[in-house]
């Protein structure tokens, strides 16, 4: 069936949260009414990447993107768009002003600068559709491995092509599945880490809800290279609609034999499972990871022996991440050497980053390493909002540290990230700009790991603990002489010796952040003082006696009574009773009120 | 699936499908479809153009709609672009109209003069 226009509306997660399932219904209704239902296509696809405008709805032959969708604007897309071919130019993003609407996105930096491989169908085909997949040289890869191409030659193009983990470690892909091909074992297993437990990292859910056959096809690639039949899909239950289009998925793929017995009439079989996880940190770990597949409870062992000769059930055992299974199948269609020329020297192809915090475009971005940081943040990320100073990046997370705005210009790499006390990670990217406190942030994370440590070994249940109440301690003010010490002496003993990488990660954003920024941690201990204003304990509200025109506002607004004054006179507020709520402060309408 | 030529099968006739959403550097039809085009009966001629394209297995021709081009009297009007933006217009078309239009001008690279804006006026 040909349709004369196509109407794609984003289904990912961001954009369903934002009344996406009633545009939907809307949009059905107003085509039916118009007797448009032949003519005109809804395709719902994955997530586009600019959550932060969305919900996202792109309308072809034209390719006029909208943004910011409301269920009310449809009648008007309907109307003037699909039937008299007059493109609604408010809701355009990008440039408004154009004739041709190709063109609005143009001067798009978010769009223009991004190379997009594991990403390259989110947002473009619908998911729920195998054919869609097909179209756009889906499930070729598998074919030419089982057909053209020998385990081994899998195997060497994907060394050759310098592919790393996207998961947080960086390990070379076939060197791992080299060492599993290896083994002599009856059975073997492929799997799939889509646990993402990185706080704010969504990349993984976004491919599986936009393009769930790429790490289908890959996971069949990776069993036949290895030797496998069999794989398992470890994601987190708090995922459902990812969850629901994997199921889709993998019913396709069984129904058109592309999982199943004698793929393409060849001798090799392979099937898929999907293991719900319940979403804690430590179970994205890889032992832990197969520990808990196994039905036990998701605590890691120590390695070696490594899965990839003792994994699931004892058997060798491959684990890949989301982002890495979705590099595989175009590596193998375009060749190493194509994908070598992305990327930095030692880190080939793209990465994808979720960008969150002090931003204006927050969302999901795929760049090729080495691009810089500056570029990320200015270029794709639409720069700080409000003007604000840009002060660090956070990446890698939990485990991961910061970069200061000193270091702005460093390419993007594996390597640049380890030097700099950061590192990859998966891909979470929070900016903070300078009212970002940063020994707060620190206590945030350790709080995180403190929280998901799973407690089976005292460095990382006991230490981390410990580091986070003297991190508290300096957060209200009690900080004393020698704490900054004793941070750093913790951090070094718990990571060597945490059992796992969680503990032995624990302590980086503690351990960065003192490194760029010990002036901060200074302030705080020594003068009981929070630079940037953030660490509530340390802060005293005053009203400036040349500004306040004693309207008595916010003696009225404070909920303690701390504030006291005659009218048309300076009013003062009573350090012992104020709370610091901040409520006069957002009240005065002359700008009397100042936080120290 | 027991082949690649399978696979290439359902590839090749679902692409087709999906033409439409990538629009690089094309051949496009445009046609007008204001109050005035609609009531000439600009609808049949769209249909004819999108069917007649389908038939051929013309992949790479985007067929569009706009409001009113300005030459009501004219209706039903389109435009063809071809893709280095160069601009044919046609007037008061019908549906055979638009079919030959595919076959001589969209296949064989051949205005089909005496169907253009110039012709009508003279
Ligand atoms: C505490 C902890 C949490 C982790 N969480 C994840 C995760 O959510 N997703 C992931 O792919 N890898 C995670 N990893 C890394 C995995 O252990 C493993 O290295 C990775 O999945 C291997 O795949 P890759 O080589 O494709 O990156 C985590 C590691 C640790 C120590
Ligand atoms: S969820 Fe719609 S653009 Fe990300």
């Amino acid at each position: 069936m040909v349709y004369r226009s196509h109407v794609l509306i984003c289904n990912g997660t961001g954009c369903t949260a934002s009344k996406v399932p009633e545009i939907m219904a809307r949009l059905e209704k107003a085509l039916a009414e118009k007797g448009l239902e032949k003519e005109v296509k809804i395709v719902k696809t994955g997530c586009f990447g600019l959550c932060e405008k969305g919900p996202i709805m792109v309308v072809y032959p034209e390719g006029a993107t909208y943004c910011h969708v409301a269920p009310d604007d449809i009648e008007e897309i309907v109307n003037e768009h699909l039937v008299k071919g007059r493109i609604v130019k408010r809701l355009l993003l990008g440039d408004k002003d154009v004739e041709d609407v190709a063109k609005s996105l143009d001067n798009v930096g978010f769009f223009n600068r991004q190379v997009r491989i594991a990403l390259r169908n989110c947002g473009v085909i619908n998911p729920e559709v195998i054919d869609e997949y097909i179209a756009r040289d889906g499930y070729m890869a598998l074919a030419k491995a089982l057909t053209e191409m020998t385990p081994q030659q899998v195997i060497d193009e994907i060394k050759k092509s310098g592919l790393r983990g996207r998961g947080g470690g960086g390990f070379p892909t076939g060197m791992k599945w080299q060492f599993a091909a290896n083994q002599v074992s009856d059975q073997k297993y492929v799997c799939c880490n889509a646990d993402e437990g990185d706080p704010g990292a969504f990349m993984d859910r976004s491919i599986l809800e936009g393009d769930p056959h790429s790490v289908i096809e890959a996971m069949a690639i990776a069993g036949y290279a290895i030797g496998a039949n069999q794989g398992y899909i470890y994601v987190r239950a708090e995922y459902p609609i990812a969850v629901q289009r994997l199921q889709i998925a993998i019913s396709q793929a069984r129904e058109y034999g592309l999982l199943g017995k004698n793929i393409f009439g060849t001798d090799f079989s392979f099937d898929l499972d999907i293991r719900l996880g319940a979403g804690a940190f430590v179970c994205g770990e890889e032992t832990a990871l197969m520990t808990s597949i196994e039905g036990h409870r998701g605590e890691p062992r120590t390695r070696p022996p490594f899965p990839a000769v003792k994994g699931l059930w004892g058997k060798p055992t491959i684990l890949n991440n989301v982002e890495t299974y979705a590099n595989i199948p175009v590596i193998l269609l375009k060749g190493a050497d194509w994908f070598n020329t992305i990327g930095t020297e030692k880190s080939k192809g793209t990465k994808v980053f979720a960008i969150g915090g002090k931003i204006n475009n927050t969302g999901l971005v795929e760049i090729p390493m080495g691009m810089t940081l500056r570029e990320v943040i200015y270029d794709i990320g639409g720069g700080i909002p409000k003007g604000k100073k840009f002060k660090a990046a956070q990446t890698g997370g939990p485990s991961g540290g910061c970069i200061p705005a000193s270091h702005i210009d460093v390419p993007i790499d594996y390597d640049n990230l380890l030097e700099l006390g950061s590192m990859m990670g998966s891909g979470g990217m929070i900016i903070m700009d300078e009212d970002n406190c940063m020994v707060d942030i620190a206590k945030f994370f350790l709080e995180f790991t403190v929280d998901e440590s799973c407690g089976k070994c005292p460095p990382c249940r006991i230490g981390t603990k410990r580091m986070y109440e003297i991190l508290d301690r300096i957060t209200s003010g009690k900080g004393e002489e020698g704490d900054i010490e004793k941070l750093e002496l913790l951090a070094e003993n718990i990571k060597q010796s945490a059992l796992c990488g969680l503990g032995q990660t624990a302590p980086n954003p503690v351990l960065s952040t003192i490194r760029y920024f010990r002036d901060e941690y200074e302030a705080h201990v020594k003068e009981h003082r929070c630079p940037a204003g953030v660490c509530r304990a340390l802060l005293k509200y005053f009203i400036i006696p040349d500004k306040c025109k004693g309207c008595s506002l916010c003696s009225k607004k404070c909920p303690v009574g701390a504030i006291s004054g005659e009218i048309k006179k300076p009013y003062v507020i009573d350090q012992n009773k104020c709370i610091k709520c901040g409520v006069c402060m957002d009240t005065c309408k002359f700008a009397a009120i100042e936080k120290k | 699936m027991k082949s690649i030529e399978e696979l290439k099968a359902i590839r090749d006739r679902t692409l087709k499908e999906m033409s439409i959403r990538d629009n690089e550097d094309k051949m496009r039809i445009v046609v007008g479809m204001a109050t005035c085009g609609i009531a000439a009966g600009a609808k049949n001629v769209m249909n004819a153009f999108i069917d007649e394209l389908n038939k051929r297995n013309i992949n790479n021709v985007t067929v569009s709609m706009t409001g009113c081009i300005g030459i009501c009297r004219l209706e039903p009007v389109a435009e063809v672009f071809d893709a280095t933006g160069e601009k044919t217009t046609y007037v008061k078309l019908d549906a055979e109209k638009a079919r030959r239009i595919v076959a001589e001008h969209i296949v064989n690279q051949k205005v089909v003069t005496e169907f253009t804006v110039g012709a009508a006026e003279r």
